[in-house]
């Protein structure tokens, strides 16, 4: 008895240890990318990575199979994409600072979208099915984001209609 | 800049300067996600508690009061004193 209720718990935590050792760095990164923070200052980045993967060790007996690594960016997109929601309908009134960051010149949905398909390389079908998006919308929303970042515009303030992502 | 180059040129601008992962990283997420397996096995225990809780108040309950016996009926009255007809 004693035994059955140690091994699966140990088990579990030498698994996760050696998934967090090799997955931790790149999450950080995209998290990192998301908040639109610097990199050695991201507070908001490290909350949002460990709340992720607490929840990925929380249901780490249920993945039945499923990439531990899917599962917990699945999850910080959700919940990063809630957040900037419930950031963007409530706190319109705290003052909008532009972060710091190198996406900082992009909005939350644009950094997300940008970060899960260049950054992670998600296929734009599953990106659209994880915001529950059209899949032209995200098509459109990446390709705006890219061309924001390349050519970031004069005013930040005001982000001009991209002429030059009109010639692709 | 066609398509192809414009993505890889946003991926490595996204590539440069990774962040350091906090040591405390894993120790956090370990507590946390604890946290959330202890709240879900109390809550489970609890949920079973409740069930025999109801399974041992029906079968009292079944056992006293007994609805499958047939009650004695109350709109005839009883008939006596018929012999002296």
């Amino acid at each position: 008895m004693r035994d059955r209720q140690v091994s699966p718990g140990a088990r579990r935590a030498r698994e996760f240890q050696a998934f967090v050792a090799g997955a931790a760095g790149r999450l950080l990164h995209a998290a990192t990318l998301l908040t639109a923070e610097a990199p050695d200052d991201n507070p908001r980045a490290r909350r949002l990575l460990a709340v992720s993967l607490a929840h990925t060790y929380a249901y780490w007996d249920q993945l039945h199979g499923d990439d531990p690594y899917d599962r917990t960016r699945q999850y910080l997109a959700t919940r990063f994409a809630r957040e900037a929601w419930h950031r963007h309908g409530g706190g319109l009134g705290r003052g909008r600072r532009r972060p710091a960051g190198r996406l900082g010149g992009l909005t939350p949905q644009e950094r997300l979208i940008l970060v899960l398909r260049l950054y992670e390389g998600v296929a734009e079908e599953q990106a659209a099915a994880l915001l529950g998006l059209p899949v032209e919308r995200v098509r459109t929303i990446c390709d705006r984001a890219t061309a924001t970042l390349l050519h970031p515009p004069a005013e930040p303030s005001r982000p001009v209609a991209e002429p030059k992502a009109a010639t692709s | 800049m066609n398509r192809p180059q414009r993505e890889a040129a946003a991926r490595r601008i996204m590539e440069q300067s990774p962040p350091r992962v906090p040591p405390e990283l894993y120790a956090d997420a370990v507590r946390r996600g604890g946290r959330v397996l202890r709240r879900r096995t109390a809550v489970r225990r609890l949920l079973w508690v409740v069930l025999a809780a109801v399974v041992v108040a029906f079968t009292v309950w079944a056992l006293t009061v007994r609805p499958w016996v047939e009650p004695p009926s109350e709109t005839t009255p009883p008939v006596t004193g018929w012999e002296g007809w």
